[in-house]
């Protein structure tokens, strides 16, 4: 086991430098550089900013000056846009927003999913079947971004029950909707693909082995299907954890949650290089850090793996 | 023993011609069990449908995209509804655009991003998975270990990286689009190849000594076309949502051009004026369109993978 984590880190640091150096790159062959303003500054002074972060040197050793200063201080350097606020400050502003409400919507997803598809599975063909395959089939062509304004044309705007945006860590009221937005078309696909892998399992000869013994019901679902049903789920995870990430910036836009994602698509906007790139490569260490937690919980639970 | 009737075995002979002559393709039957899906088949004529309005609808336009019509301009929630009589027949937008003609331009934008997409994806995905596939081997692990590094990487920020610095211009959105599409697509594609790869046709055209590359366009492709179809299918909704998803955000599409995501965003912004039908015909055409798609693709799979229901 160990020796497998290893590997796999073996390849996700490699991976995560690759993202470093290859943004760091774009970044530079953009036209124009993060000082370029609609009035001409002084070659002097574009000189002396240039100096003051470093851009004069050459490009390699930027890189170098780049990845060392995120190894030894975590530091990602100043913003070029707000020059008395760092990168670091900017994300830490906005991340412990993104992270509260992307962590409820990924156990909303993950609970709700998982019980409503294997609730289908289990009672084949009874309206609560339908009920899930039509919820998963309708969620399908709701992403976020549509949720987002329905859910506030609903909520907000028709019965107003619900703040339409903004954000505070002491009132839950604001958190329902961005929670739902982000986690519905996910919850969706892990109850569909809960339903066909339960589905598959039940018809599977252990089970049937197990009930020919005389296992009451529930102690056959729980015991014996549970575990090789979610092995699906599981690996569907790593994808969907990167995909909510990604809408989360939906979300921040929609309903000026204010997480990171704002300040992710405000750069964008004012051509910030250095938060994109933080945002990026935070976002990316996170992508494989949790794909690394998925693929050894999987070679945890499935017993065919050995690594 | 008794003689063999002459006119018995014509008749076998020729039920037999004739039996040969309704020989059935793997395709015809694919066909037919498609056919038979009800709701597949209503998906595609609904697509068919989109398709045709996408193309042809702003011959009915009484306005174009991006002119505006001073009579509604800045009183949308009061002037701009949807009517027959002021040729606005989705409405205008607050500028005073119209909704139809703009709805007409997003569906025709949406839909090409989805489809050079995937494209893109059956073209350089089934070449280098089935490349990978067949030589095997190191050169295997290599460009399989490539795709899983790309995979990795959260697309979307790159992507939004790419339209910030190069511009955000429609080329750039399909060429950074096609630059992800193929990645999923190259992995199947080489599990399927793995799987062909010691079949007996194609060690046949190897001891006759056809190359390699040969054996993978002329053999080993046309076998995989199949299951290219299914996720090609499938890729296209994906492709639209990843385009409309950076439309919403305002860094894809750019005015006065339009696609869906950048018509339901407007959409979004302005609801709470009740402008509602600048929200509600975009995405009613959205959420059709990806339902139409879905279920092509569902309806493909089953008829041409019938092993996996």
């Amino acid at each position: 086991m160990f020796g497998y984590i290893l590997r796999r880190l073996a390849v996700a640091i490699p991976t995560l430098l690759l993202l470093i150096v290859f943004s760091f790159i774009l970044m530079h062959a953009a036209p124009g550089g993060p000082f370029t303003r609609d009035r001409e500054i002084p070659a002097q002074v574009l000189a002396n900013l240039e100096a003051k972060y470093g851009l004069d040197d050459p490009l390699w050793k930027q890189i170098l000056d780049y990845v060392w200063g995120i190894i030894r201080h975590f530091d990602f350097g100043p913003s070029f846009v707000y020059p008395d606020r760092s990168v670091n400050e900017i994300i830490a502003a906005g991340f412990p927003v993104t992270l509260t409400y992307g962590l409820l919507s990924f156990v909303l997803a993950v609970g709700v999913g998982v019980a409503l598809g294997a609730a289908a599975a289990i009672r084949q063909n009874s309206w609560l079947d339908y009920l899930a395959v039509g919820i998963s089939i309708g969620a399908q062509v709701l992403p976020n971004f549509v949720m987002a304004p329905i859910l506030v044309l609903l909520f907000t705007l028709t019965l107003g029950w619900l703040p339409g945006g903004g954000w505070s860590f002491n009132n839950p009221d604001y958190w329902i909707m961005p929670v739902i937005a982000l986690g519905t078309s996910y919850m969706a696909s892990i109850a569909r693909i809960t339903r066909s892998s339960m589905l598959e399992v039940l018809s599977s000869n252990h089970i049937r082995t197990a009930r020919a013994k005389g296992l009451p019901e529930r102690r056959v679902i729980w015991k014996h299907a549970m575990k090789p049903a979610l092995l699906p789920v599981i690996s569907y995870l790593g994808p969907a954890f990167v995909s909510m990430i990604t809408g989360s910036v939906v979300i921040d836009m929609y309903f000026s949650t204010g997480g990171i994602g704002k300040s992710f698509v405000d750069s964008a906007l004012n051509r910030d290089y250095a938060v994109m790139m933080g945002v990026t490569i935070l976002v990316g260490a996170l992508t494989i850090l949790f794909s690394l937690v998925v693929d050894i919980m999987y070679a945890w639970i499935d017993p065919k793996i050995r690594y | 023993m008794t003689m063999i009737e002459h006119d018995k075995i014509k008749g076998l002979s020729d039920r037999m011609a004739a039996e040969e002559v309704r020989g059935r393709s793997p395709w015809a039957d694919a066909r037919k069990r498609f056919m038979k899906n009800r709701a597949a088949m209503v998906a595609l004529i609904v697509l068919v449908l989109i398709v045709i309005f996408a193309i042809f609808g702003l011959a009915f336009a009484e306005w174009d995209y991006e002119s505006i019509d001073f009579m509604v301009m800045g009183s949308a929630a009061t002037q701009g509804m949807p009517s027959l009589e002021n040729g606005h027949y989705f409405g205008t937008d607050d500028l005073g655009r119209d909704i139809y003609a703009r709805t007409v331009m997003g569906t025709r934008i949406s839909l090409m991003v989805g489809t050079v997409g995937a494209l893109v994806a059956v073209i350089v995905g089934t070449l280098y998975g089935a490349t990978s596939g067949y030589i095997g081997g190191r050169t295997d692990q290599v460009m399989m270990r490539l795709v899983d590094i790309l995979l990795s990487i959260p697309y979307m920020f790159v992507l939004i990286l790419l339209l910030v610095i190069f511009g955000r211009r429609l080329e750039m959105l399909f060429l950074g689009i096609g630059l992800i599409s193929w990645l999923e697509m190259s992995r199947i594609v080489r599990g399927q190849t793995l799987t062909l790869k010691n079949r007996e046709f194609i060690e046949a055209a190897r001891a006759t000594g056809v190359p390699g590359w040969k054996i993978i366009l002329r053999h080993i492709v046309p076998n995989l076309l199949g299951v290219v179809a299914v996720y090609a299918t499938l890729l296209v909704p994906l492709m639209i949502l990843t385009e409309s998803f950076i439309s919403f955000l305002g860094l894809g599409v750019q005015e006065p051009l339009t696609s869906w995501g950048a018509l339901i965003s407007e959409g979004a912004g302005t609801m709470r004026y009740g402008t509602i039908w600048q929200l509600g015909f975009p995405l009613g055409f959205f959420c059709v369109t990806l339902f139409a798609l879905f279920f092509i693709g569902d309806g493909l799979r089953d008829a041409l993978d019938p092993k996996d229901r």
